[in-house]
């Protein structure tokens, strides 16, 4: 953990400062950057953040993760295009739905721990995938198209870009502050003391099941906003959002950025999402190598990830 | 005759297709439980190594004119020494860790081997013949079945029991149970463990191998063509219990047979049947049909 | 090209250079073209690089025999088949770079997707691999050409003919997903209109790989022929099972979706005496030769029809800017839409108001290996389609834009 009481710590491991530079510098962000491509960042940021309340903090792998992900982008899309809803509607509508099937998958899934566990939630996201493809409101493999961004509560035009933009802002902060209060609540002490040790957990008399429970459902609702909000910003919804390879790709983006670390999910979300988009154009076919390659080198060099080498860094540093 | 309105001929041969998907299923499944149980890694590139296998038979045939027969000794042992050598690199590394890192390296690995060979022989891939040996067909009356389908169960099955009685009923399989069990131990006896373990990889990557070359007759060798079966096969080991052997093999051909029954009643969910049925099993059986709990 | 046609067109185009002002305009002073393609996955030996070969080479071809006015430029990336990647490139190429037309877009959640930004943002969308009917259909703009071909045309130029030629009951092996379903119920409607019928079908799960199980099931059935409802891998080994289990050549197999490149990693054995239907063959006449000869130099691989179909689309649009006198998108695509194409791939192609390219079609029997003589020999071409037939009529169009 950080340790908040050095004297001796840079400026930059205050959680104030930090967290404020990096609010501001996500308020000026769209004026340097590409906005669409910073929304496609921020919606992959708060994916992994939501992923990592599980991995990181109650030591739970869920290989499924794109199932939440993807319904609830299909889900915010219909209410979007065909109920005609506006938009907070829409990603309420797709949060909600997602809480409910991760409540669902956790239940049949916390009975099971480590690999079994893993292969649950596995095998139910490709049986989501499964209904994707063959329901028909969901247009198949052409995906859902043609969602309209609309107006925000009604008054706000979202089809300009800078709108959607702060919207989406929006939406990752509160996110990202809903993960951050579960973390640091007495709630994610039980989590954490649950990860490290169950049966201990359980003596002190725990209902361990039920906190696993909730945080699979919290990390589940949260990966919905993130996925509702996708689909609002790129106007689609489609099947590559809930097959099994985004369900890996989004334990990449955890591992790469740094497993139980808070910002770490969020950076090694927005690393993939850059390197995607960098190596399009530049390399073309070896994409898949080149992602392979960042897999084995953060499990053999860097297993706690960019932040988590970083905050070790910075620790050894300020011991010294 | 018909059984739910499936003329009894038509359900007959589908059984035995059944069959023959299951004989690939369980020699892959068979080589992940091996490496799961002495290895605790899931081995994701297994998919990735199955494909190598049927593009070194191909490339071994078309290059440098190198019949079947041999490939199909040469080809495992090739790819395990390559099996070998990542467990000599970096798998080795990882045997203190949680199972998620062993699980995320190998899926980088079958990243990259899979990116490679598209990139080098394109995605429509390759055909290789029936060897002739096996060409043509014998009529069961109720169907048509090829000779080299025939092969594959035969071939298969000799492979996979051979490896169980290898493991359950020799000395040195006896030497890599106790190795699962206590490694500290069977060391202390003056026992290589680290060498035992290395071998054992190399011998499931060999079995992944193996099936990559059986199949190439029969499917396209395609560099995709181990990642869409890998899924599947890491279900039946889950559903057959991790690491039981037996369980592996017998829940390969089962399975098998399940897919092929579904691809008459309900097609569309063929590939999802197993999914279905591997919740229901580890609700019911925690630790899979076979595991030990 | 006749005198008079020509002289049509001058007038044409400086009819249009005039009405959009005396001065030239392009924005930024480049016309840019972007290669949206599958560089990496399923589609990428069909499309992929070659496509961006095939961009290229018409760039160069254009700037060597028009000389024009304007510099072009080319950017290409991999979609990976991912729509909200497609998505997300073309709105940055369009926002951004100054991008003018995004093309190929291999896969229909792709180009349903980019179609709908280039919309939004007022410029090209030129498709050329995405293959499924609801692009020049219920989903259709006026900013977006669907160039190549369509499953319409594929499965209605191959269940027609085969029908035609005595092939009269059917079973379908049919994709489990849209475009498959979509095939087959083309091609159903083709075979019942020609006196066929359709005995049954079965939906295999994609991708699937042991087809054994469903081509028994087709022989059971006792039809005559075996429809290929589907595309990729799951036909080739299709096509190569059903030879393994001896159903063919008692039962003819009919791929409702085929590329030359399936018939290459096939080999001819298992292939002989299908019949395919395709926009292009690259032995089809001199003209195409000369081309494709051109193209194998640098690719290695002769063309497909969608990289062929990418030279031709890319080479017309860079005509219609140079036409218009400015990449202003209406301007262009008013007049790639008047001007017809004449080149190797296409004769007296038109751009209707759906959007829907149409051309020549041809019908073509896969060789008998000892019929082949040189590599690439795969094809006959048993009849060619005129363009009138081969695609889906106005008249049956869902369009919005089309009049009736």
């Amino acid at each position: 953990m950080r340790p908040t009481t050095l004297a001796s710590q840079s400026a930059l491991l205050n959680p104030a400062v930090l967290y404020t530079t990096l609010l501001v510098l996500g308020l000026v962000a769209p004026f340097t950057l590409y906005p669409t491509f910073l929304m496609k960042v921020l919606c992959f940021a708060l994916f992994a953040s939501a992923f990592n309340l599980l991995l990181g903090f109650a030591g739970l792998l869920s290989f499924g993760h794109a199932a939440f992900l993807g319904s609830a982008g299909y889900v915010c899309g219909l209410m979007m295009r065909d109920v005609g809803v506006t938009p907070e509607l829409g990603i309420l509508a797709g949060t909600v739905v997602a809480g409910l099937m991760g409540w669902l998958f956790g239940t049949l899934a916390i009975r099971r721990t480590g690999i079994y566990f893993a292969m649950i939630t596995l095998a139910l996201a490709q049986m989501v995938y499964f209904l994707v493809l063959q329901i028909k409101a969901t247009g198949g493999e052409d995906g859902l198209q043609g969602v309209p961004r609309g107006h925000l509560f009604g008054l706000i035009d979202l089809s300009n870009n800078m709108a959607m933009y702060y919207t989406v802002y929006a939406v990752f902060c509160l996110g990202f502050f809903i993960i951050y209060r579960t973390i640091h609540s007495p709630f994610g002490q039980i989590l954490k003391a649950i990860r490290e040790n169950e049966p201990r957990a359980i003596s002190l008399g725990y209902d361990v099941d039920k906190f696993k429970l909730l945080a699979f459902a919290i990390s589940a609702a949260l990966s919905g906003t993130a996925g509702a909000t996708k689909t609002l910003v790129f106007q689609l919804a489609s099947l590559s959002d809930v097959h099994w390879h985004m369900s890996g790709e989004v334990v990449l983006m955890t591992l790469l950025g740094g497993l139980g670390t808070i910002l770490g999910p969020a950076v090694g979300g927005a690393t993939i999402v850059t390197i995607e988009n960098q190596l399009a154009e530049s390399v073309g076919s070896w994409v898949t190598v080149i992602m392979g390659a960042i897999f084995v080198a953060c499990v053999l060099l860097f297993r706690r990830g960019i932040v988590g080498e970083i905050q070790a860094l910075l620790k050894r540093a300020g011991m010294q | 005759m018909e059984i739910f309105g499936i003329p009894s001929a038509l359900l007959g041969s589908q059984l035995l297709i059944g069959l023959i998907n299951g004989s690939f299923y369980a020699i892959l499944s068979l080589g992940l439980a091996i490496i799961f149980g002495l290895l605790n890694i899931i081995n994701f590139a297994h998919g990735a190594q199955y494909m190598m296998g049927a593009f070194i038979a191909w490339l071994a045939l078309t290059k440098f004119g190198i019949n079947y027969w041999v490939a199909l000794i040469a080809t495992p042992i090739i790819v395990g020494a390559f099996g070998v050598f990542l467990e000599r690199t970096m798998l080795r590394k990882l045997y203190k860790l949680d199972h998620l890192y062993g699980l995320l390296l190998t899926f980088g690995i079958a990243l990259i081997i899979e990116g490679i060979f598209r990139d080098q022989f394109g995605i429509s891939g390759q055909s290789y013949d029936v060897p002739e040996l096996l060409a043509g067909g014998v009529s069961l009356g109720f169907m048509f079945l090829p000779i080299y389908r025939g092969w594959i169960i035969v071939a298969a099955l000799t492979v996979c029991f051979g490896t169980w009685f290898m493991i359950e009923k020799t000395k040195l399989g006896a030497y890599l149970r106790a190795g699962t069990e206590n490694p500290q131990m069977v060391q202390a006896l003056g026992i290589n463990v680290p060498l035992l373990i290395t071998f054992t990889y190399g011998y499931g990557v060999a079995l992944a191998a193996f099936a990559g070359v059986l199949a190439a007759p029969v499917f396209q060798v395609n560099p995709l063509m181990g990642s869409h079966l890998i899924i599947v096969v890491f279900a039946v080991v889950v559903i057959g219990g991790m690491g039981s052997i037996m369980g592996s093999i017998v829940t390969g051909l089962g399975l098998g047979l399940i897919e092929g029954l579904t691809k008459v009643f309900y097609p569309e969910a063929s590939s999802v049947i197993v999914f279905v049925i591997m919740v229901i099993v580890l609700l019911v059986r925690p630790a899979g049909l076979f595991g030990r709990t | 090209m006749t005198h008079k046609k020509l002289l049509t067109v001058a007038c044409a185009a400086a009819f249009v250079t005039l009405s959009a002002g005396v001065q030239a305009q392009y924005s930024g002073n480049v016309v840019k073209i972007g290669v949206l393609t599958d560089l990496s996955g399923t589609y990428s030996d069909l499309a992929g690089s070659g496509a961006v070969v095939a961009t290229q080479m018409a760039i160069d071809d254009f700037i060597a025999k028009e000389k024009p006015a304007f510099k072009i430029e080319m950017v290409s990336s991999d979609h990976q088949n991912k729509a909200d990647i497609a998505a997300n490139k073309a709105r940055e190429w369009f926002e951004r770079e100054g991008v003018d037309t995004a093309t190929e877009l291999v896969t229909t959640s792709t180009a349903l997707a980019v179609m709908k930004i280039a919309k939004e943002k007022d410029r090209i969308a030129l498709i050329n691999g995405a293959a499924s009917t609801p692009i020049t259909n219920e989903q259709c703009n006026d900013v977006s050409v669907h160039y190549t071909y369509d499953t319409y045309a594929l499965s209605n130029g191959t269940a027609k003919a085969v029908t035609q030629q005595g092939g009269k009951t059917w079973f379908f092996l049919t994709a489990d997903y849209a475009f498959g379903h979509a095939l087959e119920k083309d091609a159903t409607a083709v075979i019942t209109a020609n006196g066929g019928k359709v005995l049954g079908s079965v939906a295999h799960p994609f991708p699937g790989s042991d087809f054994s199980s469903f081509l028994l099931q087709a022989q059971a059935s006792g039809a005559q022929v075996i429809g290929l409802a589907n595309a990729g891998a799951d036909t080739t080994n299709a096509i190569k099972q059903a030879a393994e289990f001896g159903i063919t050549p008692k039962q003819s197999l009919a791929g409702l979706l085929m590329f030359i490149t399936d018939i290459h990693s096939l080999g001819l054995k298992p292939t002989q005496g299908m019949y395919l239907t395709t926009g292009f063959y690259w032995d089809r006449n001199d003209e195409t030769r000369a081309w494709s000869k051109r193209f194998f130099d640098k690719q290695k691989r002769m063309p497909t029809m969608v990289q062929a179909g990418q030279y031709s689309s890319i080479y017309h649009y860079l005509q219609a800017v140079k036409a218009a006198g400015t990449d202003d998108t209406g301007k262009v695509m008013a007049a790639m839409k008047k001007t017809p194409i004449n080149d190797f791939f296409a004769k007296n192609g038109v751009i209707r108001a759906d959007g829907r390219m149409v051309h020549d079609m041809y019908l073509v029997q896969v060789k008998k290996p000892a019929d082949s003589k040189y590599p690439w020999d795969y094809y006959t071409i048993r009849q060619t389609i005129p363009a009138d037939q081969a695609f889906q009529p106005l008249s049956q169009s869902r369009c919005p834009l089309v009049k009736k």
